[in-house]
């Protein structure tokens, strides 16, 4: 392959043109930098799939001001609904908001499509004067005589790019981290892997089917037997003329199970619940990537000299029941690492000692704040209990209440009872998993 | 159509193939392993893994995701040799 002319030398190097990369190499572009974004697929965003519910529309917003109005958004989010599946029956908390914020710019949410939208953000990176590069695999990173990392070696010829900080932001499967001795091998406990389809419809049957009118969109969430007992949960997003669904497994219990994932997301769009809802859909684009689901536990060492780390590829993805957040937070991470390198280089200091500003950064951006409070989130949300019997329990509950067949129809309490006979739920067990509840996302 | 079969999803993505394959299965260490759990037949999203009677495993890169779940869910030491394909190759998605 021809290679462009690349100069030799950087200020900063970006390894990634995700969220994470394209938004701290524009902020280092902004700062007057030389800055290199390097990206391995044919164009940013061919290797990447999300849901995709993006909630960084304020930060963005801080960056581009309006930045809606020019990117290629598929409909804001303005109803969330999340679900409690068993087999037959779906138990739902519908979330409407038509207040300030939520269907008024800075809007709260936009649902996106990642090759268009990551496409998009890395041209504003380069509007920026950042320099961009695809089709180019990193391999490794370049050391100096001190063992500093002093650049990067790309997959091509004279492949040795020099750059005075590298910000990693390859993605959950970071070898760049791993290379460097930042990040360790993840078990499959740590890791999901999500399946997803985007499924065409006309955006009059859309608006009809979902009630929703002009740029609205909702996004579904769902957890319990839609995965039947693989651990994990399923989504379904109004884009503007098509759908996008998929279903999430952890790793570990797939492989346990004995589960085809592509079975699981047959089996989801089947449910009773979604039949409807995606009827006369139109298979587009079929496709899977892995999720960083352990979040704190999964956290590398964020610096070392001459190199930062960010995004998925640092474990900043809120996957934990209530949130699949990663592309906001790869945003925040990203301009930290941006302010750290962009102060690194005010002083030319590269050192580790110097990077280290780096968690003060992530501190005042909320990240590493948000991923410490919920750090106990993800096993809570990952265990059995929780996972395959409370929402069979709470569906199976709600269609004891409302059947009529002329029996004497039960109280709450006594139908309480029933249920914990039936499921053979031990108070001591559902006491613990209330405290390890109230644990994950109360205090 | 809404309900596909795993061939139609396969039809659906858009690959650039590269000349060489960037996952290389030793289906000897599967075979010699005596690997039972066979976790890569069933993880892998785009199917690539074909067991074989001998308990080796047949693979073929072209349509891969370049996910990285195989590598995760294997836990042979030497079984699979994973890294990117070269730049610009593999998978191109459109949509997602
Ligand atoms: C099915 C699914 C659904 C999700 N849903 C949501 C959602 O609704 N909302 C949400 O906020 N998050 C969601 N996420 C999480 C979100 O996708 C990630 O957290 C986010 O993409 C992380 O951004 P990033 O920039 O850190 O990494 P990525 O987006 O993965 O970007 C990494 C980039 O680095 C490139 N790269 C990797 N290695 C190299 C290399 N060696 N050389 C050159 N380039 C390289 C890749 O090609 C890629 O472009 C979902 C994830 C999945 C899998
Ligand atoms: S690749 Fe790994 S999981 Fe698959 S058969 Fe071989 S040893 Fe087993
Ligand atoms: S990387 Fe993903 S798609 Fe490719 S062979 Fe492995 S599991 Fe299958």
């Amino acid at each position: 392959m021809n290679a462009p002319a690349v100069r030799e030398s950087f200020d900063v190097i970006v390894v990634g043109a995700g969220p994470a990369g394209s938004t701290a190499a524009l902020l280092c572009a902004r700062a007057g930098l030389q800055v290199l974004l390097l990206e391995r697929g044919e164009y940013p965003g061919a290797k990447n799939v999300s849901g995709a519910a993006f909630y960084g529309s304020a930060i963005l917003n801080e960056l581009i001001p309006n930045w809606w109005e020019q990117a290629p958004v598929e409909r804001y989010i303005c109803r969330r609904d999340i679900a409690f599946m068993s087999s037959t029956t779906s138990v739902a908390l519908d979330f409407h908001c038509a207040g300030e914020g939520y269907t008024t710019p800075p809007y709260n949410g936009f649902i996106v499509l990642r090759p268009r939208f990551d496409r998009w953000l890395a041209a504003q990176a380069e509007a920026a004067g950042a320099f961009l590069l695809t089709s180019t695999v990193v391999d490794d990173v370049l050391r100096d005589a001190k063992g500093r990392v002093a650049g990067v070696r790309v997959r091509r010829e004279q492949g040795d790019i020099h750059g005075k900080v590298v910000i990693a932001c390859d993605g959950v499967n970071s070898f760049l981290a791993k290379k460097v001795g930042l990040q360790r091998e993840f078990h499959a406990h740590e890791l999901s892997l999500g399946v997803k389809e985007v499924l065409g419809l006309d955006p009059a049957i859309i608006e009809d089917r979902f009630r929703l009118s002009g740029d609205e969109g909702i996004a579904y969430e769902y957890l319990g037997a839609i995965t039947e007992d693989v651990h994990g949960g399923a989504f379904l997003y109004t884009n503007r003329d098509s759908l996008s669904l998929g279903v999430i497994g952890q790793v570990s219990s797939l492989v346990e199970r004995r589960k085809r994932p592509y079975e699981l997301l047959e089996r989801f769009k089947a449910h009773p619940a979604v039949a409807p809802l995606v009827r006369g859909a139109k298979l587009r684009e079929y496709s899977a990537h892995l999720i960083p689901e352990s979040g704190w536990t999964m956290k590398p060492t964020l610096y070392t000299d001459g190199m930062l780390v960010a995004g998925d590829a640092a474990g900043f993805c809120l996957a934990a029941g209530l949130y699949l957040e990663g592309m906001n937070y790869a945003m925040q991470s990203g301009l930290a690492a941006a302010e750290t390198a962009i102060d690194a280089c005010r002083q030319n200091r590269f050192s580790a000692r110097a990077l280290g500003a780096y968690q003060k950064n992530l501190k005042r951006r909320n990240v590493s704040t948000d991923f410490r409070a919920y750090r106990h989130a993800p096993a809570f949300v990952n265990s059995a209990r929780l996972q395959n019997l409370y929402p069979e329990v709470v569906a199976s509950g709600m269609e004891q209440l409302f059947r009529v067949d002329g029996n004497p129809k039960r109280k709450i309490l006594p139908l309480a009872r029933h249920l914990m006979r039936q499921y053979q739920l031990k108070p001591g067990e559902m006491l613990r998993d209330g405290y390890q509840m109230m644990r994950a996302y109360l205090w | 159509m809404v309900m596909t079969t795993h061939e139609e999803k396969m039809r659906t993505v858009r690959f650039r193939v590269a000349a060489t394959p960037h996952i290389v299965v030793n289906s000897e260490v599967c075979r010699d392993s005596g690997c039972s759990l066979r976790a890569c037949v069933y993880v892998c999203p785009a199917n690539l893994f074909v067991p074989l009677d001998d308990g080796g495993i047949l693979f073929n890169y072209e349509q891969c995701f370049e996910c990285g779940t195989c590598y995760i869910a294997c836990n042979q030491e030497g079984a699979i040799r994973w890294s990117y394909p070269d730049g610009g190759y593999g998978v191109t998605f459109r949509e997602s």
